[in-house]
């Protein structure tokens, strides 16, 4: 930015010219930085001081004790409970990837009018932008005992007593799930897939390479930041939700997240405090995982 | 891949159009559903068959009090939706030029946009009202669920900024200045209006994220109800077609939001390929 400066032009403020650039990047990522200090830093923050205090009551007692934690470690309810969100998060993460990679590869390679690209890929983008809580619930009539999949079904013969497990059941959470998160992993991978050299693909083909060979050789090789992109997308989202495991089960099943909203309704904040410190941890942990994961197969590629 | 040498599509392309038309319905196939059932008659429930056809449901919403108050719940998440939407284009087409040079500290920013984009939502929404508890400050919709939904807004407008800016070509602002104008006349009348379809893309963005942001809120929200919070508790306590009534506004809303962004950006990229055509 520090060009030389016309001194003929005399329209306009020179003002920007004279700041240092590192100074005139701090004032436009400033407030940024001021909201997510306030609202992100700092709460955060909070949660991992109180997650250390006691409680009394309903009353926040500041002290210095790892009671929270050692509840939450010992009690076997927490195992189950991550076990539970962490099965629901390896089947979503791999149906969301073979769908999420089926779906950027037909875009990208197989269509050619970039007009029908565009409108393929906003018809499948459109219902991110719709409430989530609706697109869930729109399961219900869709999959209830009286649903209109079982009617399907009866009429076709295929079985004659509707069937029970399609609705509130990890059947239904993990159906809801792929409705709602497959797009997340759908773009990361379709913006790495559209950025391979065409050129490649034509030299592998060129030099007998099936079509199968180039998904797998190069193709996958080359979305991975994609992947882990779109990974960390949805392993995050299943992680941190509470209400699709809430009304898609039925109530049987619940999430890490939905225990911790039965301690905050219950004003229990510092074990909910220990909970959702744990949680994140947890979460970072998946999330440098993948990152890793990435990072190393990148090397032996490259 | 596309195509085989003599033009003719291989049978994988017919195999994957069908896999994308079986998404394209598991998409969109439930909520037809729900939209048709909105219109279920007087006596109907929440499933096949209907009884008739009616918009009794609709009016149920309408009337306060029968299924809470809807009217009142719309018009508080449009207008946080709406300042949502100017507060996210604002900070981060600033943050998105700013982060265009390296600078010290900005790694942390980023990061910090990072870490905020994955956090479960709830953990957020805990930390404020815990910071809101402990200074003995209500919360309110206004102020803490603004900023709670902020920090979900945000980092998702920066990602957008960051893609948009990518594709932004710095020629332009250079040549602006080789004629003499200001860093600040360069952004605003050239950079600015380069940018501008993908602004529209932050601000719906920005908008539809806050319209139906549920997690960050429902801690931080306070007495009043936002949208998204009054249709949760309707899951737990309204057993009619009512429910699917509030679905199918609430998406008509957001359908209008998306046509009138994307009509926008398309009228403006057709409008400048016809001035590029024209001064050819």
């Amino acid at each position: 930015m520090a060009g030389p400066q016309p001194t003929f032009f005399k329209t306009g403020t020179s003002i920007g010219m004279k700041l240092p650039p590192s100074l005139v990047s701090w004032l436009q990522v400033g407030p940024l930085a001021v909201i997510l200090t306030l609202f992100f830093g700092i709460p955060v923050l909070v949660v991992i001081i109180v997650s250390f205090f006691d409680f009394d009551h309903s009353d926040i007692v500041p002290t210095f004790i790892f009671d929270n934690y050692v509840d939450v470690f010992t009690s076997d309810v927490t195992m189950r409970l991550y076990l539970s969100s962490l099965k629901f998060a390896a089947i979503v993460w791999a149906i969301t990837l073979v769908i999420g990679f089926t779906l950027a590869n037909y875009l990208v390679f197989h269509i050619n009018s970039l007009l029908i690209k565009i409108g393929l890929f906003l018809l499948c983008s459109v219902p991110f932008w719709t409430s989530t809580i609706i697109r869930m619930i729109s399961w219900i009539p869709f999959l209830g005992r009286n649903g209109l999949f079982n009617t399907m079904l009866i009429d076709a013969h295929i079985t004659s007593k509707p069937l029970e497990f399609l609705l509130f059941s990890d059947f239904a959470v993990v159906v809801a799930y792929v409705h709602l998160f497959t797009l997340f992993m759908m773009v990361p991978i379709f913006n790495s897939m559209a950025r391979i050299d065409p050129r490649i693909i034509e030299a592998a083909k060129d030099a007998g390479a099936s079509r199968f060979a180039i998904l797998r050789e190069i193709v996958l090789p080359l979305c991975k930041s994609g992947i882990a992109l779109g990974s960390i997308f949805v392993v995050t989202q299943v992680m941190g939700d509470f209400f699709v495991v809430k009304v898609m089960s039925g109530g049987q099943s619940a999430s890490v997240v939905s225990a911790l909203q039965n301690e905050i309704a219950a004003l229990q904040y510092p074990p909910a405090a220990a909970s959702a410190v744990t949680l994140v941890i947890v979460v970072m942990l998946m999330v440098a995982g993948i990152l890793r994961l990435v990072d190393v197969r990148k090397e032996l590629v490259s | 891949m596309a195509m085989t040498a003599s033009g003719r599509r291989p049978w994988t392309y017919y195999a994957l159009t069908l896999f994308f038309i079986l998404f394209l319905t598991f998409l969109y196939a439930p909520m037809l559903v729900i939209y048709i059932l909105s219109f279920q008659g007087p006596g109907g429930g929440l499933t096949f068959p209907m009884t008739g056809v009616s918009t009794r449901w609709f009016h149920e919403l309408v009337e306060r009090g029968r299924s809470g108050d809807i009217a009142g719940t719309f018009t508080r998440s449009l207008e946080l939706a709406a300042v949502v939407a100017v507060i996210t284009v604002a900070v981060c087409v600033s943050a998105g030029l700013g982060f265009r040079r390296r600078f010290p500290g900005g790694g942390v920013v980023f990061y910090m946009a990072i870490a905020s984009l994955v956090m479960p939502g709830l953990f957020v929404g805990l930390g404020v009202s815990l910071i809101f508890q402990l200074l003995g400050w209500g919360t309110d919709w206004r102020i803490s669920g603004l900023g709670t939904q902020l920090t979900w807004t945000l980092p998702f407008g920066l990602l957008v900024m960051f893609a948009v800016i990518g594709r932004f070509n710095r020629s332009y602002e250079e040549a602006a200045r080789d004629l003499g104008a200001s860093a600040w006349q360069g952004t605003r009348e050239v950079t600015l209006p380069i940018l501008l379809p993908g602004i529209i893309g932050v601000a719906l963005f920005g908008f539809t994220l806050s319209y139906d942001e549920f997690a960050r809120t429902v801690l931080t929200a306070g007495s009043e109800n936002t949208l998204p919070l009054e249709i949760w508790a309707m899951t737990t306590n309204v057993t009619s077609p009512a429910l699917y009534a509030v679905g199918t506004v609430t998406t008509l809303v957001s359908f209008t939001v998306i046509v009138v962004a994307l009509g926008s950006i398309a009228l403006i990229q057709r409008r400048r390929s016809r001035h590029a055509a024209a001064s050819h």
